[in-house]
């Protein structure tokens, strides 16, 4: 999962930005925010049987 | 690093020199951008897709057939197929044929087509460089 976020963060960061910098920024808060919305979920479907 | 161009510089962007950028783009991801002279996002891309791919295929996913019948099967195989080169060498390795009783596999799956999916997204940001929106 979080090797997926990696990439999928990267390639989406490398598109929306030119900087470098900003590239970075842009891909780290969407890497936090897949890792995050990962474990609410998983959280939320912790109540409910297989 | 390349400057942005004008709309008006790419007025003219020939449908034969967007086809090349477009075909390259699919065929090697980032080949379009590097064309271009965009070399960081062309390098990413070519190290990140390819290397996605392969992660798929170390996971034991499967690189589905283009099967008519089975619409989701379908969809996973134009997906899969999004990666250009890489597929093909796959597919004449006899890699991806899938290990269904693997715990990785609908990982392996995922990331098989999500690689061919975001090369999509990066023919389309080629082609919007070579246009001159960007």
């Amino acid at each position: 999962m979080v090797l997926f976020a990696f990439f999928v963060s990267l390639v989406f960061a490398v598109l929306l930005r030119d900087d470098p910098r900003q590239q970075i920024r842009t891909g780290g808060f969407m890497f936090a925010g897949f890792v995050a919305a990962a474990y609410v979920l998983g959280w939320l479907m912790y109540p409910f049987p297989l | 690093m390349a400057t942005k161009s004008t709309t008006a510089e790419r007025a003219g962007a020939e449908p034969g020199r967007l086809a090349l950028v477009c075909g390259l783009s699919w065929l090697i991801p980032g080949a379009g951008h590097l064309l271009q002279g965009r070399r960081q996002k062309g390098i990413v891309f070519l190290i990140a897709l390819p290397l996605m791919f392969a992660t798929g295929l170390w996971l034991e996913g499967r690189l589905f057939p283009l099967e008519l019948s089975d619409p989701l099967v379908f969809l996973g195989a134009i997906a899969n197929r999004g990666v250009g080169i890489p597929y093909f060498v796959a597919r004449m390795m006899d890699a991806g044929l899938g290990t269904v009783t693997a715990s990785s596999y609908e990982y392996g799956n995922t990331f098989l087509m999500t690689a061919g999916l975001l090369n999509f997204l990066v023919i389309l940001d080629a082609f919007d460089i070579a246009k001159g929106r960007k």
